[in-house]
């Protein structure tokens, strides 16, 4: 075979770097990022449960029932009402978008652009 | 055999029945439909304006206007080609280019008029809108969802009174950051937007803005309520709509 020891070789170096980000991970332990809870409060709108796996479902219907549909009053599976605003409703509790949102945000990976246009509690500089 | 056609069809019985269930039980989160409107909140079939241009037009009078909105909404002040507007001035040969006359009193002439979205009944922003990021409420609103809008500018090329602003840098660099409204979003960059009727203050029983500071000279209410106070100005008075021609049918008029 012409070129035997070099295709070896980089074949080698190639699925070293490939498998390398399992090799480094293995004996670390995922942990999960601390986010800051509303201290006067215990109950969010929904479930704890509820709302870690679909809170961006929840914003993206809230964003159209009061935007395009008028209706800007939401019950909950418990039947209490809250009025759907990201800004007036959701960060009155959590007032520090930096040790709540941003934190698992970063963690995941993922840049929601609602701040762009949503002022946060602690206000834009 | 018999006994195996009947256990089939019962299963297949089942297997309906479940079918029948399964949309609504997976939808269950979303599926339950658990949105109603502010029962403070205003409606109308057509909400609508008349403005008196007897008791206020001159240039600071409406610049009060203009910032009271712009406060509560977080416009950015800009100037020049870049400016975004939702209220503002003009002079009469500006305002009903198409009603004008050589002859016409000069006081009319020379009056400034507050210009804002017309809220028009058929509303060619509209039509042009390729995502539906401006559309029609039932009351009568021609509204902006900003999470939509992709920028394009068409209803900008498409609306006849020029109603509308493009914030082509990002808006909050124009922003007294320390004294934004913090209950009302600011917008992005690329994004177009103009006066919402005050949709928000409407939906928690409030009048538009603009209304209460013109203390009696801006008046607002269903078009097609007959017992609306707009329906009794326009019964009383003569008034003039912007570009009729335009086929728009605009909802702002103006006592002359
Ligand atoms: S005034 Fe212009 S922006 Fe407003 S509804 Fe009419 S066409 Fe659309
Ligand atoms: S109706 Fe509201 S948004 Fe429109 S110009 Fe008046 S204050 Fe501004």
């Amino acid at each position: 075979m012409h070129y035997g020891f070099p295709i070896i070789a980089g074949l080698v170096i190639f699925i070293g770097l490939l498998c390398a980000p399992f090799a480094l991970g293995t004996g670390k332990t995922y942990k999960q990022p601390e986010v800051k809870l509303p201290a006067g409060e215990k109950e969010c709108i929904e479930s704890v449960e509820f709302m870690r796996e679909q809170h961006m479902v929840l914003l993206d219907q809230w964003r159209d029932w009061a935007l395009r549909d008028g209706k800007r009053i939401y019950t909950n599976h418990n039947g209490k009402e809250f009025v759907i605003s990201l800004q007036n409703t959701c960060m009155k509790c959590h007032t520090n978008k930096a040790e709540f949102c941003d934190k698992c945000h970063t963690d995941a990976g993922v840049s929601p652009y609602c701040w762009d246009c949503h002022t946060q509690p602690e206000g834009l500089k | 055999m018999k006994n195996n056609r009947r256990a089939f069809i019962k299963l297949a019985a089942v297997a309906a029945a479940g079918l029948a269930v399964a949309p609504k039980a997976m939808a269950s989160s979303g599926g339950h439909s658990p949105v109603k409107a502010n029962p403070k909140g205003l409606h109308a079939k057509q909400w609508a304006m008349v403005i008196d241009s007897t008791k206020l037009h001159s240039e600071e009078e409406i610049a009060k206007l203009a910032d009271s909105c712009h406060k509560i909404h977080n416009v950015p002040e800009l100037t020049g080609k870049k400016e975004v507007k939702w209220l503002w001035s003009d002079i009469y040969p500006h305002t009903f280019p198409e009603q004008e006359n050589p002859h016409l009193a000069e006081e009319v002439h020379h009056r400034h008029y507050p210009l804002l979205c017309n809220h028009c009944e058929h509303p060619s922003c509209v039509r042009v809108c390729p995502t539906k990021a401006t559309f029609k409420r039932p009351d009568g609103i021609v509204a902006m969802d900003y999470h939509r809008c992709i920028g394009c500018r068409y209803c900008m090329a498409a609306c006849p009174y020029g109603s509308r602003s493009f914030n082509w840098g990002e808006p909050r660099k124009n922003l007294d950051l320390a004294n934004l409204n913090p209950k009302f979003p600011t917008r992005m960059r690329g994004v177009v937007e103009k006066c919402n009727f005050c949709v928000e203050r409407l939906a928690v029983g409030d009048m538009p803005a603009c209304v209460e500071a013109s203390e009696g000279a801006i008046v607002f209410g269903d078009l097609y309520d007959p017992e609306s106070p707009v329906r009794k100005v326009l019964r009383e008075r003569f008034t003039l709509r912007r570009k009729p021609a335009a086929g728009t049918e605009p909802c702002v008029y103006y006592v002359i």
